[in-house]
């Protein structure tokens, strides 16, 4: 009965509800309704991203470029705007999600058919990929007066109470649910970080399974890149800067295994909302700003300690004799 | 290349470098040199040293510049001035030392040598010209916002990073002066890094937790643009309003939506207008490059002289609603 509670996700859903009910004995504001919204709006891009990450890290790797993926495809979909404000949005969206595949591409093969550490890879990719933003742009800014209104309007624009952003974040959450749990290249990621020998002799290809999750991360990247961009009606090449390891972090504390094969999209989501309420609470709870850094670091430290702290199964006993005797 | 045509290229040459003086001789010549062409904010600069030339009447300016920023071009480009024997040159350098031995040579040929902008070393100019002072930046952030606020209010920072140098100046001078704005209150500083999601989450964050916020003041280009768009989807457009330092190209869809009604930043066609008085005073007029000097620049006023011949010009220049889309291709 137990293994159908997910103990770490019921966990760091604990945690999170009493640090909304700490943060609102600070300032009440915070859980009203629509403040609540705006924060889940507000981590949505980094819920996107955490779950592409998830995918890569179960297959051991690590996708570090996913930042830099996204702020080069937010620039160039900013700069195919401005050259062309007729372009309608979802063409938009599948040039930014084609980019951003393609980018997982060149990951996903330099890891596959090269065997390079896939750190190293992406940790190339990612300056490369920012190298590229300063060529095409000239380090000038696509500004919010220069993108098409439409272009900005449709990641805010509302629909059923919450933007179209947290739409898109909920839809994607759920196609990646049924996608690790019910499909062939689910489980395949699963087995792959689990025990990759074991994987090669159910017939499982190990260096593709790696591949399509750097192919799906960068898709990912792709999408938020349009969505980033739109959001903040600002184009540059720093946007972003850092927040690869936002979405490491996040999957960290979600409980997903850094050493693969471990986590789940639920874990995935929460760690996302967990930064999210952290980064959001911050401001306005009225703490020096010299303090915050260090607080939501160690938010970090203690949310993956609990993790860790039950991620550890009691080793079962073969041998009851055995035990008898000690 | 036969010998032949060696021979008439040299001549030809020779005679374009012998000509080319010979019909400028009258008109006093000052060079403005930018960090790199094609640069809009040069170009406008270039634009108000051209105004100072119809002014001044006898003069011919010559904009130029390396074609990328580097010090070597414009090492270069100093070269080719002073073959050509301008009257003066005036600099916004790439390098405050690699340039000194080129401007150094200049000097000692005669030319009258300023750095405007981004500066010289003291022995590699005669005075450097600065857009503004820290002192006048940080007043002017204040009365930004105190303009629109006749009757007080409650005003918020928004700056970079905890650490940033030339923020935390300005935010120091800032208050200083806060004693000549009765009733204006600074509620809050936060800081957002200079990260565009950051800085809105702060800005956002600023307008919960003190609901009668009347303005934010982002003294940094990244925070200012944040912010703004912050206002804008809280739909507080009206009630907080955006203000500090921000570039004319990067703020136009503020002062649009209106949730900036004014900014500042340095005019650049003011500063080569300046530059070019300064110049000429120099070259033409006999006036002194010594610390406390004071020396006329047009409609700009005097340029008073520190202990290292150093000079701000003027208040930042504000931006709004009425001279933006002047400014927004510029720079």
């Amino acid at each position: 009965m137990m293994r159908f509670i997910p103990v770490r996700e019921t966990i760091l859903g604990s945690a999170i509800l009493l640090l909304i009910i700490l943060i609102t004995s600070r300032f009440p504001g915070f859980v009203a309704p629509s403040n609540l919204a705006n924060v889940f709006n507000d981590t949505a891009p980094l819920m996107i991203l955490a779950l592409g990450q998830m995918v890569v890290i179960l297959t051991r790797c690590i996708d570090l470029s996913v930042a830099a993926n996204l702020a080069l495809t937010g620039m160039v979909v900013a700069m195919i705007n401005v050259a062309m404000p007729g372009l309608p949005i979802p063409m938009i969206i599948t040039i930014a999600i084609l980019m951003g595949a393609f980018m997982g591409v060149i990951n996903g093969v330099l890891v596959w058919k090269l065997s390079i550490p896939p750190i190293v890879v992406t940790l190339g990719t990612m300056t490369i990929f920012r190298g590229i933003i300063f060529l095409i742009s000239d380090g000038k800014w696509v500004n919010s007066h220069e993108m098409s209104p439409a272009f900005t309007a449709f990641p805010r624009a509302v629909f059923l109470g919450l933007p179209v952003l947290s739409w898109i974040a909920i839809f994607i959450v759920i196609i990646f649910a049924v996608m690790m749990s019910r499909t062939q290249f689910g489980r395949s990621i699963f087995a792959v970080g689990g025990n990759p020998h074991a994987a090669v002799y159910t017939g499982i290809n190990v260096g593709k399974t790696q591949f399509w999750a750097f192919v799906v991360s960068g898709a990912l990247a792709g999408l938020t890149g349009y969505l980033w961009v739109a959001r903040y009606a600002v184009a540059y090449v720093d946007i972003a800067g850092g927040f690869e390891l936002e979405v490491v972090a996040a999957c960290v504390i979600g409980g997903i295994s850094i050493a693969g094969g471990i986590g789940s999209v639920g874990g995935a989501v929460l760690g996302a909302i967990f930064l999210g309420v952290v980064k959001n609470a911050l401001p306005v709870v009225n703490i020096s700003p010299f303090w915050q850094l260090a607080i939501s670091g160690s938010a970090i430290l203690i949310a993956v300690a609990f993790n860790a702290k039950s991620g550890r199964t009691k080793d079962r006993i073969i041998l009851k004799s055995a035990e008898a005797k000690q | 290349m036969s010998a032949l045509k060696k021979l008439t290229i040299s001549f030809a040459l020779a005679g374009a470098m012998l000509g080319a003086p010979a019909f400028a001789q009258d008109d006093v010549r000052i060079a403005i040199v930018a960090k790199a062409l094609g640069i809009g904010f040069f170009e406008a600069a270039a634009k108000g040293a051209e105004e100072a030339a119809d002014e001044l009447g006898n003069v011919e300016i010559i904009y130029t510049g390396p074609t990328d920023t580097t010090a070597e071009g414009q090492i270069e480009v100093i070269n080719s001035l002073i073959a050509q024997n301008v009257d003066a040159i005036a600099i916004s350098a790439n390098d405050t030392d690699a340039l000194v031995p080129a401007l150094k040579r200049a000097m000692q040929r005669g030319i009258t040598v300023i750095s405007w902008d981004s500066g010289v070393a003291p022995e590699g100019r005669q005075l450097h010209l600065n857009p503004s002072s820290n002192p006048l930046i940080g007043n002017m952030i204040i009365k930004l916002a105190a303009d629109h606020l006749p009757d007080g209010g409650e005003v918020a920072l928004l700056s970079a990073t905890t650490t940033s140098t030339n923020q935390n100046i300005w935010m120091e001078e800032m208050n200083a002066v806060m004693g000549n704005y009765p009733g204006i209150e600074v509620v809050a500083t936060v800081y957002g890094d200079d990260l565009a999601d950051k800085s809105y989450r702060e800005a956002i964050g600023l307008m919960q937790s003190y609901p009668e916020l009347d303005a934010i003041i982002a003294p940094t280009s990244v925070g200012i643009v944040a912010a703004a768009q912050a206002v804008v989807d809280a739909g507080k457009v009206g009630q907080v309003n955006v203000t500090g330092l921000g570039l004319p190209s990067e703020m136009a869809g503020a002062i649009e939506s209106g949730a900036s009604k004014s900014f500042a930043i340095w005019n650049p066609i003011d500063l080569g207008y300046s530059a070019t008085m300064l110049a000429y005073e120099l070259s033409q007029n006999g006036a002194e490059a010594a610390p406390g000097a004071e020396i006329p620049m047009g409609r700009m006023g005097n340029l008073s002289l520190d202990e290292k011949s150093e000079g701000a010009m003027a208040d930042p220049f504000v931006y709004d609603a009425s001279n933006i889309d002047d400014f927004k291709s510029i720079f």
